[in-house]
């Protein structure tokens, strides 16, 4: 037994798992319990309690949700493409998950650090474009199909200014290693990306534009075209039922947490501490929660965005100040 | 347009019996009594005169075997109410539609139809509106038992 | 918005907004011909809750059809009452005594500021915000407590009286609705700050679903929906009734025509109405509430008359005809969401499906007042 565990192949093996299985889990928790704070969150900007029957402060409520969306049947509707439209949540739950598995949470805890760990990352997340596709296409519904259509136009409109953010990050940083980027930001918060002013001034707008992608791109409000609700009615999940609509619901949670914890390594300075003192996992999970915070807040506090406004928004301001910043880092990098 | 205008305006139209109604006891400036047939005429004298259809309403007189239609028209500058009256018979009520020239009428011409079984002729679509698309029975006439 | 739909090959297809659809505020059906995101045709179709009611006005007594009257528009209840009696009163010739019109008045009012708090935070939801609900019906709530102590009822209000009100105000609600005043008044800021300049809520109303003037005439739209396209058109100027003559208020006009006009005519109305309770509680004279020798068994005079109120929606207008006994011969209600719905389909026409659904909730439709 202490010799297989000498083995370096089944440590890895076993860490692996572990990953696997924390990783899962993380995403799981998250979507639970970020459920529970989008209940209990807006109940305080709204004169009410949330929920608060099932446990204490209501929080085996998320235990009560998943056990009814378990219990519940998963219909398909006649007409729908059955393998399509089974295939769908999972396509959108696990490129979310996978995504998890680059993100450094502290200076050793990492499940892959990935030299390309970026690119790793944009690469998964543009999967879950097309599992909701899919899943509004193959239900065989108009209001579906309407909110299919809208979620490819809205993630390709998003993800060009976010690449074009991220192409100026990685000039600044030299590196597509999440876990370098981080590193390079340690010593203070003024070091921290979103400030590095002498590298581009735009950066705090860059920050701001990254936000506003990652909005999108998790399709939360008020650009939650593909959902929609008081004109779609639930949009492209209008036909799921039970276990089916919880997947798309994990995911939309466990991309917000990617894009969070994105948000906190190329900006926020990681696990590093603003002051520089005691660095860890607590520092990362502050940041991280605390953009969580502000997309539920955001949420709650803006209506809808029209359709067009949203392409508009993408294609008219924000791709030509991305384009700005692109320009004015290059040429920061050239002259200093 | 005034008062006094409007009244020697729709005292030229054929027929017509034009009395002016305390408004505080009747609740409308003019009441025009008009035969059947002059109703779209009126209707577009009343559009000319910027007038805006409020309602249809539609009085079965069981005893004179008579259905009366009111048109209420109301003018948003002046104010001033006009109630215009017409009666057909009770067997085959029928009157030319005014929703060329009222649109909003269409919608009040499908209510009174539902409701009296008065068929307005020329109406684009006469089907039943607020009732179930396959009722064929009239429930504000006197004789429908409820 | 000058986005044109422009497809060389045209293919429409059908949808079904409701009957149950979150943005129809009841059941109302839409048939949606729609080519891509843009509505080809709309039409409404209605009567999932018709009920009847003008029938039921015809084979029950005067006083039983008083009821009912709140059951049509139970977000403004008591303007149908107001209209119902006020047209009863006229056929009678009961007066009602000035104590008693002043409370329909202040209570009338106060329903009037209820149901457009009660509109902007459905309005808001339709657009997909969901907060300023939660506000405006913070706001409704005292309404509600203030009306639910005098008449009884939170929602279905049967107060008014043929020849008055049925309980007389006391001090703790003249208190009550001076203190709401102030808290109104000075929570308005807050709605526009959180509402009025949010950009996304602006980008979604201004310009979007014009009405002119001259389609509220052809359609006969009145209410906020008429004064959003530059018609200064109140019953309560235009026809005073009640004791409306001895206060002084705005009616409040914009010409735009759009979702943001409308949007402002009914934020300015709960600001004007604050003024008339004002000034109603201020005047408030001293009296019985309701009339001497009103029969018990109502039995109006051969005749017919109109009565018009401006409700929360538009003109509600009753026309009654008696024939001598104890019934209506025929009850006529005309209900304001009836026409307002009715023009819908043709100022739809063009429009993006979101942008339609922004027109339809600023029309401010109660549907079983459309159905009755």
């Amino acid at each position: 037994m202490m010799t297989l565990l000498h083995n370096d192949f089944v440590l890895e093996m076993i860490r692996l798992v572990l990953y696997a299985v924390g990783l899962i889990a993380f995403a799981a928790f998250n979507a639970a319990y970020l459920s529970l704070l989008e209940r209990k969150i807006p109940s305080w900007f709204q004169l009410r309690y949330g929920p608060k029957e099932v446990g204490w402060w209501g929080l085996l409520q998320p235990v009560a949700d998943g056990i009814k969306l378990l219990t519940k049947q998963l219909l398909v509707q006649r007409g729908a493409d059955v393998v399509l439209f089974k295939l769908a949540p999972a396509m959108v739950v696990i490129p979310a998950i996978m995504c998890l598995a680059t993100i450094p949470f502290s200076e050793t805890l990492v499940p892959r650090n990935i030299n390309l760990g970026l690119l790793v990352i944009f690469s998964f997340s543009a999967i879950h474009v097309i599992g909701t596709m899919l899943g509004g296409w193959a239900s065989y519904n108009k209001y579906a199909s309407i909110a299919a259509a809208r979620v490819v136009a809205q993630n390709i409109a998003y993800e060009i200014p976010l690449l074009l953010i991220l192409v100026s990050l990685v000039m600044i940083t030299h590196s597509f290693n999440l876990h370098t980027i981080v590193d390079q930001q340690a010593g203070g918060f003024w070091r921290w990306n979103v400030l590095r002013l002498s590298a581009s001034p735009l950066m705090p707008v860059a920050f701001i534009i990254y936000f506003i992608c990652m909005l999108a791109e998790s399709n939360r409000a008020p650009f939650d075209m593909v959902e929609a609700e008081s004109e779609l009615i639930a949009g492209a999940f209008t036909e799921y039922s039970g276990m089916g609509f919880g997947l798309f619901f994990i995911a939309e949670y466990a991309n917000i947490v990617v894009g969070c914890a994105l948000g906190t390594i190329l900006f926020l300075g990681g696990w590093h501490c603003p002051f520089g003192l005691l660095p860890g996992l607590h520092w990362f999970l502050i940041k991280m929660y605390f953009l969580c915070f502000t997309v539920i807040w955001v949420r709650w506090s803006f209506p809808r965005t029209q359709f067009y406004g949203l392409l508009n928004l993408s294609w008219k301001v924000l791709i030509p100040i991305a384009l700005a910043n692109l320009m004015i880092t290059a040429i920061m990098l050239k002259l200093f | 347009m005034t008062l006094a205008e409007l009244t020697t305006r729709l005292q030229t139209l054929q027929g017509s019996t034009v009395t002016a109604t305390d408004h505080s006891k009747q609740g409308v400036n003019l009441d025009i009594t008009i035969a059947s047939n002059v109703i779209p005429e009126l209707a577009r004298l009343m559009s000319e005169a910027k007038f805006a259809l409020e309602a249809i309403t539609g009085v079965d007189w069981l005893a004179e075997q008579q259905i009366e239609i009111v048109y209420d028209f109301t003018s948003y500058t002046s104010g001033i109410r006009v109630a215009a009256r017409t009666r057909v018979s009770r067997e085959t009520p029928e009157v030319a539609t005014i929703s060329d020239v009222h649109p909003g009428a269409n919608w009040h011409e499908r209510e009174s139809h539902d409701f009296f079984g008065i068929t307005f002729t020329g109406h684009p679509g006469l089907i039943p509106l607020l009732l179930p698309e396959d009722a064929d029975f009239h429930p504000l006439r006197k004789d429908y038992g409820a | 918005m000058s986005i044109e739909a422009k497809s060389i090959h045209r293919e429409t297809f059908v949808i079904n907004l409701g009957p149950q659809h979150p943005a129809t505020h009841g059941v109302l059906r839409i048939k949606l011909t729609m080519d891509g995101e843009y509505i080809d045709d709309a039409e409404p179709i209605i009567g999932y809750g018709h009920r009847m009611q003008e029938k039921m006005g015809e084979n029950r007594t005067y006083a039983k059809f008083l009821p009912n009257t709140a059951r049509m528009d139970y977000v403004a209840a008591l303007f149908n009452s107001q209209g119902y009696v006020g047209a009863v009163e006229r056929l009678a010739g009961i007066t009602v005594p000035e104590r008693a019109e002043y409370i329909r008045v202040i209570t009338a009012e106060l329903n009037r500021v209820a149901s457009h708090l009660l509109w902007a935070g459905a309005f808001l939801i339709d657009l997909g915000g969901f907060t300023p609900l939660l506000y405006t019906f913070d706001d409704r709530e005292q309404i509600l407590d203030l009306l639910e102590s005098v008449t009884g009822a939170r929602l279905t209000f049967c107060y008014y009286r043929f020849g008055g009100v049925c309980n007389d105000i006391d001090d703790e609600f003249v208190a009550g609705t001076r203190q709401f005043i102030s808290r109104l008044r000075s929570r308005m800021p807050m709605y526009h700050a959180l509402i009025t300049k949010n950009i996304i809520f602006r980008k979604r109303c201004e310009g979007i679903g014009p009405i002119t003037a001259d389609v509220c005439r052809r359609y006969g739209g009145t209410g906020p929906v008429l004064r959003g396209a530059g018609v200064a058109y109140d019953v309560r100027k235009a026809e005073p009734y009640s004791v409306y003559p001895q206060f002084d208020f705005n009616v409040p006009v914009y010409p735009e025509g759009d979702c943001m006009a409308r949007y402002r005519v009914r934020m300015d109305e709960i600001v004007e109405s604050l003024r008339i309770i004002e000034q109603a509680l201020d005047k408030l004279p001293a009296g019985p509430v309701m009339a001497e020798k009103v029969p018990r068994f109502l039995k109006p005079p051969k005749g017919e008359c109109t009565f018009t109120v401006e409700s929360a929606r538009g003109s509600f207008g009753v026309r009654a005809i008696s024939d001598g006994t104890d019934k209506a011969y025929r009850m006529k209600l005309r209900s304001p969401c009836f026409s307002n719905l009715s023009l819908f389909q043709e100022c739809s026409r063009g429009m993006l499906l979101a942008d339609a659904l922004a027109l339809l909730g600023s029309l401010d439709l109660v549907i079983p007042d459309i159905d009755r």
